[in-house]
């Protein structure tokens, strides 16, 4: 094959690997800030910000250059329309974690308000399904990301858990429920931050099988449920 | 960038699967049905065992490295093959589901259902007109007027009419490359074949003239079935239906091009598409 598309495909992923650290630095930051109300640490968060927009045109326009030059086909193809996928989730995945540090910061004026164990156990879920998303893209493994798009659906539960907790505080504390909204907004952005990691993993699914796996999750889950 | 210290894992090529069965190109008529074909020149065993549907109204490629049999099965496929001398072949050979090899084939009948175009335009050195009105006068049409219908459909059909219309008698030697071949393609298409056959009808060609050529196929397969052999691999995504990969004398995968071209089934297709050997 020609070496320097081999090149220019190594070093595009490990561009794509550099920004992937940095956005799940961001999630793992801004859901610490939420859960320990930590509001000076959302600054961070935000600074971060500028840098991973500027890297996602780098990359993007990185996979422009090699299809325009190399026209791709087979596994170079799917490996450079899988970086400019994952590229978009991980843009976005950074927006919900600027986000989720606005929360952050509303709440943590907000002292009497309780914030559920369970935020922080489906923040840790959805930052978990975006590393282990990484990883399946790292080893090459579609099984491993299979499992990821399995475990979008315990977010959902939790997330469905939450949003009960939620009402419950507006149906009995009237002087929370600004605080409440800010809550409910903070579990929507971590619902779509594992719905993120599910669109990566299923990228790292066509990657390596050349399979769309998308709106294939009901079978996934059916699998999970049977076995 | 900075330079994440983490080992990406990425296989050579990605494992063998399944092989596949163009199933989607299963809906439409067999032009050509070959099945366990075998050929050999002399003692040199140049293709093993190929089987390989060929749909009617769809493209199908050929494509493999030098030496791999392709250009030698699609001789087969209108019996070339048998103007060289100690060559033999096995196997069945079905045009419309009827063997085209055996004595009672009238092998020049064969060649006017199965027209071929090769990698070097090759008109002959007679007018524009003649060139085109060869085959059907050889077939014995007399007939001036539909002599002259034959030539303007066909130049039509070949794309080259509004560039020759004027110039009918001038010598085919005068025309550029790229019109040369169009002029072969409307010879062949004079002789109202139902399949063409091209060797590698645009690797001599310009870029322009090569998108032409590759324009008129994508308009041809309307009606006639087109077989092409091409060494490049983006003409083979860009105009055919159907790919087949051939090596070393074998059929080592054929499928709908798209799937071919995105995922191949076949460690040996994908490092040759991906340009890895050959």
């Amino acid at each position: 094959m020609s070496r320097h598309l081999e090149r220019d495909l190594q070093n595009l992923e490990r561009a794509l690997l550099t920004q992937a650290s940095v956005v799940e630095g961001m999630i793992r930051t801004a859901t610490r800030a939420l859960c320990e109300r930590q509001a000076d640490l959302v600054w961070e968060v935000l600074q971060q910000e500028q840098l991973v927009n500027a890297r996602e045109v780098t990359i993007e326009e990185e996979c422009l250059k090699i299809l325009a030059l190399n026209q791709p086909v087979a596994i170079d193809l799917r490996r450079t329309a899988a970086v400019l996928k994952i590229n978009g989730d991980l843009e976005r995945i950074a927006d919900l974690a600027v986000n989720l540090g606005e929360r952050a910061r509303s709440l943590a004026e907000q002292p009497d308000f309780y914030v559920s164990e369970n935020l922080e156990k489906m923040a840790n879920m959805a930052v978990e399904m975006v590393r282990e998303a990484l990883d399946a893209f790292v080893e090459f493994d579609a099984n491993a990301a299979a499992d990821v798009c399995r475990r979008d659906n315990e977010v959902d539960q939790l997330n469905l858990q939450l949003i009960e907790e939620v009402h419950e505080v507006m149906r009995t504390r009237s002087d929370l429920v600004e605080a409440a909204l800010h809550f409910f907004s903070a579990t929507r952005h971590i619902e779509r931050i594992a719905d993120h990691a599910t669109n990566i993993a299923e990228d790292v699914i066509y990657l390596v099988d050349g399979e769309i796996a998308r709106h294939r999750h009901e079978d996934l889950r059916q699998d999970s449920s049977a076995g | 960038m900075d330079d994440p210290q983490i080992g990406i894992r990425r296989p050579e090529v990605s494992s063998n699967k399944p092989g596949r069965t163009a199933s989607e190109l299963a809906q439409y008529p067999k032009k050509f049905a070959t099945k366990g074909v075998n050929f050999w020149y002399g003692s040199h065993h140049a293709l093993h065992d190929i089987s390989l549907i060929i749909p009617q109204n769809c493209v199908t490629a050929l494509i493999g490295p030098s030496g791999c049999g392709k250009s030698t099965y699609l001789r087969c496929l209108n019996r070339m093959n048998d103007m060289i001398e100690h060559t033999r072949v096995e196997g069945e050979i079905l045009l419309d589901g009827q063997e085209i090899r055996g004595p009672k084939v009238d092998v020049v009948e064969l060649r006017k259902r199965v027209g071929m175009v090769f990698q070097k335009s090759n008109p002959f050195p007679k007018s524009i007109f003649e060139n085109i009105a060869y085959g059907p006068r050889v077939a014995g049409l007399r007939s001036r007027a539909r002599l002259e219908e034959i030539v303007e459909s066909s130049l039509k059909h070949a794309a080259l009419w509004d560039e020759v219309k004027d110039r009918l008698n001038d010598s085919a030697l005068a025309l550029s490359g790229g019109q040369q071949q169009r002029l072969c393609i409307a010879r062949a298409l004079a002789t109202d074949p139902d399949v063409l056959l091209m060797d590698e009808p645009a690797s001599a060609l310009d870029p322009t003239s090569t998108s032409r050529i590759e324009d008129l196929i994508f308009e041809l397969k309307d009606d006639y079935t087109i077989v092409i052999v091409t060494h490049n691999m983006q003409q083979a995504a860009r105009v055919s239906d159907q790919t087949a990969f051939f090596y070393e004398g074998r059929l080592i995968e054929a499928g709908p091009t798209t799937e071919v071209f995105t995922n191949p089934t076949k460690q040996e297709t994908e490092d040759y598409i991906t340009g890895r050997f050959g």
